[in-house]
């Protein structure tokens, strides 16, 4: 077997072990392991990769594991460092979710689980607030905002039909800007 | 066939979110609690997990709801299935690179998802937020206080980029403490 698809899977399962919280997370390690320490590809093609991985879709980590695995090695780089990322991660979880259920009923845990909520709802509200802050505020982004909150809250629209619609919505208005500025030279 | 109705859920789950991690959770909500495969506040325990084990969030909940719900089997069908639409679409772009960085229509449709995931988010704020604060019903009792106390407090830590274990393992505490110290 190739060394360097040991080697590709092996970085990517170190970067998988030591992020928690995934996403931008993992991309200062993807730099330090990736770039710093291989020289597999340069700074800038870290960029790029961040800007692919957040513009398609699925988990950045993931992405990003994937595209840096296929511009080393081809497609079987790809599976590799797809395979690295998410490995030791899918292995933790199989015993933690045997811990859970064993410790679940106790009450200590209970209350611990109890606090713990209410913790979590405070890392959702940042993690809302630094989503809409990278957010570019123009009418058109709020309008979206605005339809997507509606059509999940007070309507309870299927999450999926939104995002597509959105989607269209978002083309349609670039290319109507673009149309705009062509005109006015 | 539970290990397809897995693999079908989780694919559309990983080939319809963008932004990965938190943008993740409206979908994941939608179909996990419409299957009945998790409740809300197993749901949100979990997320205080996944922050607390390696690995990005979208992997760890396919592989618990995968594991809870199909065993062994099923956990390695939902992380598959989540995984697999990025793959494909990453090998796509690797090979189109150039003319998906130019893209209008790709640049386009960003411009529409980014502030859908911040709406939809905003909406299941609010949701989970009603299981979270009132579980009881709308009442303000001491267990309202309690929660609404430790939000307070961790908003506070979390907007000053405090880690999200330390946040976590404190709420522990503070739950423990009131949970005992109340009675509740």
């Amino acid at each position: 077997m190739d060394f360097k698809l040991i080697d590709l899977f092996m970085t990517f399962a170190k970067i998988g072990v030591f992020t928690f919280g995934g996403g931008y997370a993992m991309i200062p390690l993807i730099q330090r392991e990736v770039v710093e320490a291989r020289h597999w590809i340069s700074d800038d093609d870290i960029l790029d990769v961040v800007a692919i991985a957040e513009s398609t879709p699925g988990p950045i980590a993931v992405n990003a594991a994937t595209f840096i695995g296929h511009k080393i090695a081809g497609v079987k780089g790809a599976i590799c460092a797809t395979l690295g990322v998410v490995l030791p991660s899918f292995f933790i979880i199989v015993a933690v979710s045997c811990v859970l259920a064993a410790f679940q009923e106790v009450r200590a845990v209970r209350y611990a689980f109890w606090g713990i909520r209410a913790g979590v709802m405070a890392l959702i509200l940042k993690a809302l607030w630094s989503m809409f802050s990278q957010c570019k505020k123009n009418w058109f982004a709020y309008c979206v905002m605005a339809f997507a909150f509606n059509m999940v809250a007070a309507f309870h629209v299927n999450v999926i039909l939104i995002i597509a619609v959105c989607a269209i919505c978002g083309i349609l208005y670039r290319q109507v800007r673009a149309c705009i500025e062509k005109r006015r030279g | 066939m539970i290990y397809l109705e897995l693999f079908w859920t989780f694919f559309k789950i990983g080939l319809f979110t963008f932004g990965g991690g938190y943008a993740m959770l409206p979908l994941i909500r939608e179909e996990v609690t419409a299957h009945e495969w998790m409740s809300t506040s197993d749901l949100i325990n979990f997320i205080a997990v996944s922050e607390s084990t390696p690995g990005p969030f979208a992997v760890n909940i396919s592989t618990y709801v995968g594991m809870t719900v199909g065993g062994l089997g099923g956990a390695a069908c939902a992380t598959f299935a989540v995984v697999l639409p990025s793959f494909l679409v990453i090998l796509l772009v690797a090979v189109f690179y150039d003319r998906f960085r130019r893209s209008r229509l790709m640049e386009g449709a960003m411009t529409g998802l980014r502030p859908t995931v911040v709406g939809l988010i905003a909406a299941a704020f609010l949701s989970i937020g009603k299981d979270v604060f009132f579980s009881n019903g709308f009442l303000v009792d001491a267990s309202f206080l309690v929660s609404a106390g430790i939000f307070a407090v961790m908003a506070v830590l979390a907007f000053r980029k405090k880690h999200p274990i330390l946040l976590i393992l404190l709420s522990a505490g503070i739950g423990v403490a009131a949970g005992y110290g109340l009675g509740l």
